[in-house]
């Protein structure tokens, strides 16, 4: 059999940040005493009318901007019926057929469409199950009914797990970056779904697809998807057919569950909402939604591939949020010289391996460390005044105490040994000590020379230069 | 019975304005008129006076009834229907708010059939409203109660909505003047919602005057209905003497053999009185008109399927005792709280939407619908106004008609294209006519429709019409009655009456 290829699409939706709900005037809000912020219209009261929140457009022409979507001239609403408690009108107001977003794209992965809608209710069940079937009541909080919704479809371009939960992370940095929502998943104001297929490699036909949800981490979005893939796969090679469920990821010990049959069966009886006119865009709000968008992370890594001459990986670890992407911009301008791919490199390499051993929080920029201290010090190392070693301890140092670099330098006696005479001795000392690796170095073993470095590393706390000492020892063995 | 209630709304307000009319006694007159019903057309009545009033600088606007499906807050609202029983809303419809601001008082709230749904009010879940005229007969539905209070002497005007003719078809059985207008002239914010995409507010008036009157109160854009756009410009008071120079069309296609002999002949003569006063009778073609039932019996349905999904017992009105889960709990109080009308309709209104049906069903009725708009466009290109008899028949017995829910139905012939098509429409008294099965006369109605937004013109030539046939009959005992009070004075020359 053919090796079986993961098709994924996902599907997301963005909550909006917006002052007051989609279609009424109450306030947004996030854990707030419950049903405080509700009106007639968003309680469904009989006799409402929906009002479309025009900074919901604007936000979501912002976001097709960002993903590059064509705009509908003019997009409408539908309602989509069922009968459940999350649902106060017992319909959602939602685009269908006509979304405000069409085709996009969003770094390599293609953008189906992009949709306004509005937010159910919060149900929160009490009893075991968590869920409406048996629980012993069930609580419907209206706060969060009603808030404007982005949904965002994509294409099934993604071919892992890894790679979705990589995209995903992208799409939530984008967002994010447009100031349109606070794009946060364990509070829900972004939710990804997966659809999800197998298909032996290279074939052009989409297997069935299941819809994966409730994974409200990237790292369940990844575990999920695995989970499912893997669940798919074993169906496939054992002969067995995948069918079109929705499933439910359970991160407490990442199994996968099916919805019940009878949540699903819906005929949603779509048909065009009548309380609202289309949505007509004029070309001042397409300008005014391009105009304001930011250099956005994708756009970003261009940028330092091609102008700044990183490697793709680097770029996207620097890229991916503006804090880190500033810092990185301000380092490089004041290193001068310096290459912008060796600062690079630090940001990405020593300064965050030093963040991270620190503990806390791993951010360059909310760090003690300012661009031009850490320009500094990799001007230092360039410059050979102080080795890589030393100047990971000054590192070490800056991370936990700040300060400047040449004075703790100074103050610790760091400076590279720049006497020629004086390494030669230490040279010469390790040699000596080392009479079984000196041997293998003559036999022409060369990775025998570490155990002579890293004694005059030893001897010299780091201050030697270890190009210079490798130099030195192949001189001596007349290697 | 005091002289006052033989006032027209206008004449009230001219002397309210003028100083020779108290409007607190005026109001405290009508509330004791409106104590004295017994045609079952109040499900409410403001009782003290007061409720839900806005203090205005000086109130000189005559008290309104209001059809039960507006929202008021505070007072009982029920459209109609057992499962708002009890509901008081929490807010106020924009069409009520804009008659407290002008200083009109609310005198009642009156009953419909549930939720608009009915050509006869005995949907009601309250009872039906008994025809002023003969209490044996039916007023008309849905708005019934507001043609009956004003056609009895128990209002002296009130608004209602008009989905198919809700508004038209009650105030000809009830000889009354009744218009609907333009989709979008009124608000729709806080009027219960049958079909979103047909209903709209409007007046029930005693004549072509107080409806201008109570129009320019209504009218307007909202920003709480994004479909509202209010009229261009603000309704005058009609003055137009004559209709010459002003082309009247006939549907050629009209179905006169299913019009009773008694209404087909007043209507015939109201062309004729049309031709003395200068005006132009031609036929013109509605090839699509006589689709407008089949229609609208599958848009109407289908939007008040979705809309009527809100009433579920959770938030308020009436909930069913239900041992059950929550699905059982909706199901049992939807059983109990609707009557039968509207678990028809609401059943029609599923399955023309359901997949795989919409298409052949909602889908094709909207084509038809756009089809019958092409068709009044294309004849008003020609003629300024299309005219039909406004029902096919006079007012009908209680009870005749409900066990064939498509003889019903036919009752909307002749408005429901209107309201497809979204134009403005009035019904004015044409006269009185013998019932097909005999009996005392009873009013007809004669229905004038014009273009989108055109009412300023389309209330001018009711108004030279309705002097024309000078109607003033009256059911026995309204104050109103044979007094020749419509002709307003100083318009064209000397008052008669």
């Amino acid at each position: 059999m053919a090796e079986l290829e993961a098709v994924i699409g996902l599907e997301i939706h963005v909550q909006l940040a917006t002052r007051t709900k989609m279609f009424c005037g109450c306030e947004l809000s996030f854990g707030d005493e419950p049903n405080v912020h509700t009106c007639p219209v968003c309680l469904a009261h009989p006799g409402v009318l929906p009002v479309v929140n025009e900074e919901a457009i604007r936000s979501a022409l912002k976001i097709a901007a960002a993903l590059e979507c064509e705009v509908a001239p003019r997009s409408i609403f539908h309602r989509k019926n069922y009968f459940y408690p999350d649902s106060p009108k017992a319909y959602q107001i939602s685009q269908y057929d006509i979304p405000i977003a069409g085709a996009g794209r969003l770094g390599d992965v293609r953008i189906h469409r992009a949709h306004l809608e509005e937010d159910a209710a919060k149900m929160i069940h009490v009893g075991e199950s968590g869920r409406i079937h048996g629980s012993g009541a069930s609580l419907v909080d209206f706060n969060r009914g009603g808030t404007p919704l982005v949904e965002i479809v994509t294409e099934p371009d993604l071919r892992s797990a890894a790679e979705a939960a990589a995209w995903a992370r992208l799409l939530r940095e984008t967002v994010r970056q447009l100031g349109v929502s606070d794009v946060n998943m364990e509070e829900g104001s972004l939710r990804v779904d997966g659809n999800i297929s197998v298909r032996p490699a290279g074939s052009a036909e989409l297997g069935t697809k299941t819809e994966l949800k409730n994974m409200n981490s990237f790292r369940f979005l990844e575990r999920g998807i695995e989970a499912e893939l893997t669940r798919q796969r074993e169906l496939v090679e054992a002969g067995e057919k995948v069918v079109q469920e929705t499933l439910h990821f359970h991160p407490e010990d990442g199994t996968l569950h099916p919805l019940r049959s009878k949540e699903e069966a819906h005929d949603y009886r779509y048909f065009p909402e009548p309380d609202l006119v289309p949505i007509a865009p004029t070309e001042a709000m397409l300008r005014g939604a391009r105009e304001s968008l930011p250099e956005l992370p994708a756009a970003r890594v261009e940028r330092y591939r091609e102008q700044v001459g990183l490697a793709e990986d680097v770029a996207a670890l620097l890229a991916a949020d503006p804090e880190t992407a500033a810092y990185f911009e301000q380092a490089a301008e004041a290193a001068g010289r310096v290459e912008p791919r060796v600062v690079a490199n630090w940001v990405t390499g020593e300064l965050a391996a030093a963040l991270r051993q620190e503990g806390g929080e791993a951010s360059a920029a909310k760090s003690r460390v300012e661009p031009a201290t850490l320009a500094a010090l990799v001007a230092m190392v360039q410059e050979k005044k102080i080795s890589h070693g030393s100047a990971k301890t000054v590192l070490a140092e800056l991370v936990a105490n700040g300060g400047d670099p040449a004075e703790i330098v100074e103050r610790e006696g760091l400076a590279q040994i720049s006497d020629g005479g004086e390494l030669e001795a230490i040279v010469a000392v390790a040699v000596e000590a080392n009479p079984k690796a000196a041997e293998q170095i003559r036999a022409g073993n060369q990775k025998a020379i570490g155990a002579i470095v890293g004694a005059v590393m030893k001897e010299t706390k780091g201050r030697a230069d270890g190009g210079e000492v490798n130099r030195l020892i192949k001189e001596k063995l007349g290697a | 019975m005091s002289d006052v209630l033989a006032l027209t709304a206008l004449q009230a307000h001219e002397a309210m304005v003028a100083g020779d009319l108290d409007a607190g006694e005026y109001a405290a007159t009508w509330r004791e008129a409106a104590a004295a019903d017994e045609l079952n057309a109040y499900l409410w009545r403001d009782e003290d006076g007061g409720a839900g009033a806005i203090a205005v600088e000086r109130p000189c606007i005559a008290p309104v009834a209001v059809k039960d499906i507006f929202c008021t807050e505070g007072v009982p609202t029920t459209a109609g229907s057992r499962i708002l029983e009890g509901y008081r809303p929490p807010y106020t419809s924009t069409a009520v708010r804009r008659l407290l601001e002008a200083g009109a008082p609310v005198l009642g709230k009156t009953n419909m059939d549930e939720f608009a749904m009915g050509s006869s009010n005995e949907n009601s879940a309250y009872g039906p409203v008994l025809n002023p005229w003969d209490r044996g007969r039916v007023p008309g539905g849905s708005s019934g109660g507001s043609a009956a209070v004003v056609a009895g002497g128990l209002a002296p005007w009130s608004i209602g909505t008009d989905t198919g003719g809700s508004i038209r078809q009650p105030a000809a059985l009830c000889g009354i003047v009744g218009l609907k207008p333009t989709y979008g002239a009124i608000s729709r914010y806080g009027m219960i919602a049958f079909a979103s995409s047909l209903d709209q507010c409007g007046p029930l008036t005693r004549d072509v005057s107080d409806a201008a009157l109570l129009l320019g109160i209504l009218q307007g854009a909202d920003p709480c209905d994004s479909t509202s756009v209010g009229l261009p410009e603000a309704p005058r008071l009609p003055d137009r003497e004559d209709l010459s120079g002003l082309r009247f069309a006939v549907p050629a296609d009209l179905a006169r053999d299913a019009i009773e002999p008694g209404v087909r002949e007043l209507f015939e003569a109201t062309l004729a009185t049309i031709e003395r006063l200068g005006g132009e009778i031609a036929e013109t073609s509605l090839p699509h008109a006589e689709h407008g039932i089949s229609a609208y019996y599958v848009i109407a349905p289908a939007e008040a399927s979705s809309n009527l999904a809100r009433y579920d017992g959770v938030r308020y009105g009436m909930r069913a005792e239900s041992a059950g889960d929550v699905i059982e709990m909706y199901e049992a109080t939807r059983a109990q709280g609707f009557g039968a009308e509207v678990k028809r309709r609401v059943m029609l209104g599923t399955y023309a939407l359901s997949s795989g049906y919409y298409d052949a069903y909602y889908g094709q009725a909207q084509k038809v619908r756009t089809k019958i708009a092409a068709d009044f466009t294309a004849a008003f290109s020609e003629y300024d106004f299309v005219v039909t008899p406004t029902s096919p028949s006079v007012a009908f017995g209680l009870g005749e008609k409900t066990e064939d829910p498509l003889a019903m139905y036919l009752n909307d012939f002749f408005t429901v294209p209107m309201s497809l098509a979204g134009i403005p429409a009035i019904s004015i008294p044409a006269g009185l006519a013998e019932p097909a099965g005999g009996g005392p006369r009873l009013p007809v109605g004669f229905q004038i429709a014009a273009p989108a937004f055109a009412e300023q013109k389309l209330l001018d030539a009711a108004y030279a019409l309705e002097q024309g046939i000078g109607f003033d009959a009256g059911p026995s005992g309204a104050p109103y009655a044979g007094i020749g009070h419509k002709k307003r004075t100083g318009v064209g020359g000397e008052e008669d009456g």
